[in-house]
């Protein structure tokens, strides 16, 4: 990597990738033990927040955003609010119109 | 991509090569960028643009699934129960195992190691493949027992739990008619998410067959690794979205 003519470019390390398939593989197989226990209206709940940390881990890391530039992690950030926002907006139109009828 | 094919990359070398002195810059340069950085800084990003529209498009499908799940509870957790945790958990393991082949493949691109970006692509293609055989027998079992949407399709499993071995497992209790019938918007979705997921694991299987080609020949490994970099976003994405399909489809419904 001495030749002039790369760039600035940050190698994550296999120990890094090691590490989250690990951590990807517990999130998986707690995500399936915990969908056995009755625990009623947080089985979703917790589905999704393990869901959320697993692909939060891979865009971190596989996908190399902690050590992006600002400019990719702003747009990927405004991404993921306007996603939420939309789906926000969606399920609170939906649920309100037939309130208590479905 | 900037990658175009072997030979017209040659012929363009030559009337490059002509216009300037070659060593001003590595050939890959292109020159309406002002460094290799800078080019490397907006292919990244415009990648990062095409997944975050592919995130609004399978968000759609999502807030399709929660709504209809709030609309159709009851339907939605027997058709769930059809559905076979083992196979959807393998599944899983397998995406997960080729996105970490997929990461490693871009380390050895990175530190110029052509045997080892050859090996990790293969076994990324291998496990993408494996993935899709184990989608082939759930969608397989699916058209044996006439739950594909408007294909003869059978409410037999919700209105006679019994006569089914997974419902009775599960045990399912019989649905009245009305009810049984929005099993079909269960499938509808079922079929249109993970098929929309399999489309882009076939892409994703067809575009890693080319890298293998091409890197056995020696590409991406001498400096120039963009291509290897943001087809492992995308394939890395692709991973994602079945990190949510999993327990969405599979999981929460099992009570």
């Amino acid at each position: 990597m001495s030749e002039t003519q790369e760039h600035a470019h940050h190698i994550v390390s296999p120990k890094v990738y090691v590490v989250i398939f690990f951590a990807l593989l517990v999130g998986t197989a707690t995500t399936v033990w915990a969908s056995y226990v009755d625990l009623g209206i947080w089985n979703p709940i917790i589905a999704l927040a393990i869901a959320c940390t697993k692909a939060t881990l891979v865009v971190l890391f596989f996908m190399h955003v902690k050590y992006a530039t600002k400019l990719t992690k702003l747009t990927i950030f405004c991404g993921g609010f306007l996603f939420l926002t939309l789906i926000g907006m969606t399920l609170a139109d939906y649920i309100t119109r037939a309130w208590g009828q479905w | 991509m900037p990658d175009s094919p072997v030979i017209s990359q040659s012929a363009a070398a030559v009337a490059h090569s002509a216009s300037h002195d070659e060593s001003a810059h590595p050939p890959y340069l292109r020159h309406h960028f002002e460094s290799v950085e800078q080019q490397a800084d907006a292919t990244n990003f415009a990648m990062w643009l095409f997944l975050l529209t592919e995130v609004m498009f399978f968000g759609g499908l999502f807030t399709a699934y929660l709504i209809y799940r709030n609309w159709y509870y009851p339907a939605f957790v027997a058709a769930s129960h059809q559905l076979s945790i083992p196979l959807g958990g393998l599944n899983t393991l397998l995406l997960i195992t080729s996105s970490f082949t997929m990461a490693m493949g871009v380390w050895c691109a990175e530190t110029r190691r052509k045997n080892g970006l050859v090996l990790c692509l293969s076994l990324t293609f291998i496990l993408g493949l494996g993935f899709l055989g184990i989608k082939s027998i759930e969608y397989r079992e699916k058209f044996e027992k006439h739950h594909v949407p408007s294909y003869h399709y059978s409410l037999n499993s919700f209105l006679n739990p019994d006569s089914d071995p997974a419902a009775k497992a599960a045990g399912d209790k019989p649905l009245p008619l009305d009810v049984a019938r929005h099993t079909e918007v269960y499938f509808s979705l079922y079929f249109a998410m993970t098929g929309m997921h399999a489309l882009h694991m076939i892409i994703g299987i067809a575009i890693l067959g080319f890298m293998i080609f091409r890197a056995r020949a020696g590409a991406y490994t001498s400096g120039h690794i963009t291509f290897v970099e943001n087809f492992g976003l995308y394939w890395h994405f692709v991973d994602i979205i079945w990190i949510f399909l999993f327990p969405l489809l599979y999981l929460i419904s099992r009570h």
